[in-house]
């Protein structure tokens, strides 16, 4: 992103609020999906590396949700965003909502979510928000890990054996239209492109396609046709695996409200 | 099937490396433990996952369990106990500086 000094005025809170609160809930989400395959990984290893990349998240989502809540007037905790939203409050795009299926399904919406994590935490690094830039500063460096883990096994399910293949393709399918959204410009981004506070998504979506292509190459695997792009998760529509992920989420922190170990 | 009876495409998950971290530049890699594997890439993938979660390491090695010679527990009084009466081997007649560590 340059920086041009009549783009430099200091974006409105509201939308640094906005913007933090729908990257902040993608991770957030993403993480309690990963999560899920606690104990139940092929082997011992993916279990610990799928829980690694989880709590990165989760660390990701406790600064977003932060920034994102002390913008606000009268402020919220993170414990307030994560825990006491309803489904339709919640701003993940809906790809991180989806259910994990298989692992073919789980190491396919990791790379392609990864490989664009990577170039907005980058692009986010230069941001004329400070708070902004300083948490992307960090991200950055986990999301490049998790791209790499994920092109790993994608290349191996890829090119492995029919059933990891039949798998894999599968599971890049299932996912596949869902990644529109990750792209599409709203009023809130384009503001806070204007002002130098965000990278803009009509950027990421080459260095996203041509890195997502070449593993996809590298794989065997076909590049899925675009039939339908579903969207709304940043406008708090969801899908219906949504309400149970939330309800389990929550679940425990609402029984027992306040409580800390 | 190949020779040695595995089946052609079935990946050998269950192939054993041992994991060695170097803690901090100038100092030696440790053993720290071992971990199954597929390859090589994947063992370095899965132990920086499992042995430098806590900032254990700057640097990683992998080796496959099945080429280390070890020594063998039978050859234990040949190996090891001919050095226990020769305490001229140990340099004690220098003085170790204060705050030398690691030596």
């Amino acid at each position: 992103m340059t920086r041009q000094t009549s783009r430099n005025e200091a974006p409105a809170g509201a939308d640094v609020a906005t913007y933090a609160l729908g990257l902040g809930d993608d991770v957030l989400v993403l993480a309690q999906r990963l999560s899920e395959w606690t104990a139940r990984a092929p082997q011992l290893e993916d279990d610990v590396a799928l829980l690694n990349i989880a709590l990165d998240l989760v660390g990701q989502a406790r600064n977003l949700l932060s920034l994102a809540g002390g913008r606000e007037n009268p402020g919220r905790t993170e414990d307030d965003l994560a825990f006491w939203r309803d489904e339709t409050e919640f701003r993940n795009a809906q790809i991180m909502e989806l259910d994990g299926g298989d692992f073919g399904r789980t190491i396919a919406r990791q790379f392609l979510v990864s490989a664009w994590h990577v170039p907005l935490w980058d692009g986010l690094r230069a941001s004329t928000d400070p708070d902004l830039a300083a948490i992307a500063g960090k991200a950055v460096k986990e999301a490049r890990y998790h791209v790499g883990y994920a092109r790993h096994w994608l290349v191996r399910l890829g090119d492995g054996t029919p059933e990891s293949r039949r798998r894999a393709q599968a599971g890049l399918e299932d996912v596949w239209p869902y990644v529109g959204e990750l792209f599409e410009p709203d009023p809130v981004t384009e503001r806070l492109v204007t002002a130098g506070a965000a990278p803009d998504p009509a950027v990421i979506e080459p260095v996203w396609r041509e890195a997502v292509e070449a593993v996809l190459a590298e794989a065997t695997l076909a590049v899925p046709p675009t039939v339908r792009r579903p969207t709304g998760g940043r406008r708090g529509v969801h899908t219906s695996a949504f309400g149970p992920l939330l309800a389990q989420m929550q679940h425990l922190h609402r029984s027992h409200p306040g409580a800390s170990w | 099937m190949t020779p040695d009876g595995a089946a052609p495409d079935r990946p050998r998950a269950d192939r054993l490396w041992e994991v060695f971290v170097r803690s901090r530049r100038g100092m030696s890699h440790t053993h720290v433990g071992s971990l199954h594997a597929f390859d090589a890439a994947s063992a370095l993938l899965s132990a920086r996952d499992l042995y430098t979660r806590r900032q254990e390491g700057v640097s990683i090695w992998v080796i496959p369990s099945a080429e280390l010679t070890a020594s063998s527990p039978d050859e234990k009084d040949s190996f090891f106990d001919p050095a226990a009466d020769k305490p001229y081997r140990h340099p004690t007649f220098y003085e170790v500086p204060e705050g030398l560590a690691h030596l």
